[in-house]
């Protein structure tokens, strides 16, 4: 393989997988803290058409950021609300959340254009690639590592942050304990609904941020189903990751390889259908799905939270 | 002051049905304030609503073309949740129907005689869709793989898959390149009662009543619904539990497959865009509301349907996105799922002072002490 070839391949794989990656340890969190969110898809869905409005009609990159991460925790904390305080069934409510983001979203990108009209097809302010001098120059990994854009930058920070928060600081350790053993967290005086609300309104946040990577910077513009399933995707890459900040890059990595490899194939004009090439996220998400599975049952141990799923109900001590 | 779930002593019967109907209310509430924001006065939308969906019998009919589907995706999800195996892969299952169902359609006649291309078309798109669920389930089963993560990259295979074979090889070559496959000789079509609803109806109320029947009096029903309720109870008891769930994909993605069927012979007549449009995932709510009893389901599916076509229509009137029909289901679900929560339990609220007047002798013994 050239070089050149190479490079390219990362940089893509670098852009395709911010999204997936910002999804994925919003899930991780939530899920890390006991409370398991299938509405990644359609916080990811309004993240993206609020980002892109704001954007369109302030041009603050910065308001419109901030917007997503407000309007994916919004989304999570009404899933908090009934999973945490309502005990509902977090399955169904998570997919509730799915099909309520996407159809709000869809409404949205049908009314804010200017004057009510839709959003779709129309340019605004995008996220560009700022290139860090001198690294950005380095051989071989310096121009896809290093000339990104800013919420690709901002990866490089959180993954880091992420993983020394869980495994290292005490609110840390508040948050598997409280998704590990609700009851023993509770004797000890830590808020197990509290922990809950909180990791579960910031794994949205992170959601929502990653939809607004996609409509700033990965698509720039706004389309129906611009998610395509990432939400999803995301949702897998935590179990594949083992619920570990540090793995799922790897993770990401490895879906945002195959976006790069499947469009380079495209634009080479391969005669394999494109339909085919398409397929490929979804068939990698399952094979790779079944082979985590199946290595950790021969390796007996499971890393889901015990009581992930589980409604923690004080008076009914389990 | 604290706010505690007191356990009722037995489920609340006017709770249960107190619910939906605040829940109905809540999404109207919650809808009427999208509308207003947009410009629009809620009345006079929901009012168009409710004409296009159930005004006249040609509007019923349209309500009916959407809820065959979703009854048949409802009843299959249902008979999968009843096991907790959380299929949401009725999309795919239902396009994987579809196409089977336009192979025959198109390409049988030559070989079957032609009263039998019909039934032909519904067991090869049955089959099929069971197929399809039988993938996640078997991974489900015997190598505990995570069937909501399988179902659904599943839908995502499928309606690639479909739209491939409609753009490509089947496409009409009469079509001026239009992507759809040929119409369908008039033997493979699903007679039609009135508009274009059809008599996929009566497909849906038979597999109602086999399911209810099924799961009410036969052995199978009862292993079905103590492995749903308890899983562990029904491991004592030797229900083999993989089976159990293969089978019973098995059956939910036949009857997915059945909607995708209904749509290709019964509404489009041929196979092109517009095959998968959501009933799939519609089902759940579908199954959710009804509380997965099989009769529940087909009036849930109904009204339903009738969202989504009064959906459609202030859509074509009033120039508002259709997409506001899958708002309303959100809005309803939401505090349909809270909600279910205080049929089983009571809201108390406990003030400080109040805890210790629980103890009078405990506090008065201390009182001595000192």
């Amino acid at each position: 393989m050239n070089l050149s070839l190479f490079t390219s391949i990362l940089t893509i794989t670098l852009r395709a997988g911010t999204s997936l990656l910002y999804a994925t340890i919003g899930e991780i969190y939530a899920e890390r803290s006991g409370i398991l969110n299938l509405g990644v898809e359609g916080m990811m869905m309004v993240g993206a058409v609020s980002a892109f409005a704001v954007a369109y009609h302030t041009g603050s990159l910065v308001l419109a950021i901030l917007t997503a991460l407000l309007a994916g925790g919004v989304l999570a904390s009404v899933h908090a609300f009934l999973s945490v305080s309502l005990r509902a069934n977090q399955v169904v409510s998570g997919l509730t959340l799915t099909l309520f983001g996407t159809g709000l979203a869809s409404f949205l990108g049908q009314r804010l254009g200017p004057g009510g009209s839709r959003l779709v097809g129309l340019v605004g302010p995008s996220l560009g690639r700022v290139p860090i001098p001198v690294l950005s120059e380095l051989p071989l990994l310096g121009p896809s590592l290093f000339d990104q854009d800013l919420l690709t930058y901002g990866l490089y920070l959180l993954v880091p942050a992420a993983w020394w928060f869980l495994y290292k600081s005490r609110p840390g350790l508040y948050m598997r304990s409280v998704g590990e053993n609700p009851q023993t967290a509770d004797a000890m005086g830590i808020r197990v609904g509290a922990n809950r609300y909180v990791y579960t309104i910031l794994g949205g946040a992170l959601a929502g941020l990653g939809g607004a990577h996609l409509s700033l910077a990965y698509t720039k513009g706004w389309t129906e189903n611009i998610t395509g399933g990432r939400g999803w995707i995301a949702v897998a890459l935590v179990i594949f990751a083992m619920w570990d900040p540090l793995r799922a890059v790897i993770g990401a990595a490895l879906f945002g390889g195959i976006n790069a490899v499947q469009f380079r194939m495209q634009a080479a004009g391969t005669t394999i259908p494109a339909a085919l090439l398409n397929m490929l996220p979804y068939i990698a998400t399952i094979v790779v799905l079944v082979i985590i599975t199946w290595w950790e049952t021969l390796q007996k141990r499971i890393g889901a939270p015990a009581a992930l799923g589980i409604p923690y109900a004080r008076e009914e001590k389990g | 002051m604290r706010i505690v779930f007191e356990k009722r002593q037995e489920v609340s019967r006017t709770i249960r049905v107190l619910v939906p109907v605040l829940s109905l209310v809540f999404a109207l509430v919650f809808g009427a304030i999208l509308l207003l924001v947009s410009g629009v006065s809620p009345i006079a939308a929901y009012a168009a609503m409710a004409e296009g969906a159930f005004g006249d019998l040609q509007s019923l009919a349209e309500t009916l073309v959407k809820a065959i589907p979703l009854m048949l995706t409802g009843l299959g999800v249902s008979i999968a949740f009843r096991m907790l195996f959380w299929n949401i892969g009725a999309e795919g299952q239902l396009a994987m129907g579809g196409l089977a169902a336009t192979g025959v359609a198109l390409y049988a006649s030559d070989y079957l005689p032609g009263w039998s291309i019909l039934p032909a078309a519904v067991l090869l798109g049955m089959l099929a869709g069971a197929l399809w669920a039988a993938i996640p389930a078997l991974l489900r089963a015997y190598l505990q793989v995570n069937e909501t993560i399988t179902t659904l990259m599943m839908n995502y295979i499928a309606i690639l898959l479909v739209s491939h074979v409609y753009h490509g090889p089947w496409r009409d070559p009469e079509g001026y390149g239009f992507p759809g496959t040929a119409r369908f000789p008039e033997v493979a079509w699903m007679p039609r009662i009135y508009g274009r609803a059809h008599a996929g109806i009566f497909l849906a109320i038979i597999a109602a009543a086999v399911l209810w029947f099924v799961l009410q009096r036969t052995k199978w029903g009862f292993e079905l619904r103590i492995t749903g309720e308890n899983p562990k109870a029904a491991r004592y008891i030797g229900i083999d539990i993989p089976k159990l769930i293969l089978v019973a994909m098995l059956v939910s993605g036949g009857l997915c497959g059945l909607a995708g069927v209904c749509e290709v012979t019964g509404v489009m007549r041929r196979l092109q865009q517009g095959l998968t449009v959501g009933y799939g995932y519609t089902a759940i709510i579908v199954a959710w509301m009804s509380q997965l009893n099989p009769w529940g389901v087909l009036v849930i599916a109904f009204l339903l349907a009738g969202l989504l076509v009064g959906g459609d229509q202030i859509q074509m009137a009033m120039g508002l996105p259709a997409a506001m029909g899958l708002v309303l289901q959100g809005a309803l679900l939401f505090p349909m799922l809270g909600g279910s929560l205080f049929a089983e339990y009571k809201l108390r609220i406990v003030r400080p002072g109040h805890q210790q007047a629980v103890f009078p002798e405990e506090s008065l013994a201390k009182e001595s002490e000192s």
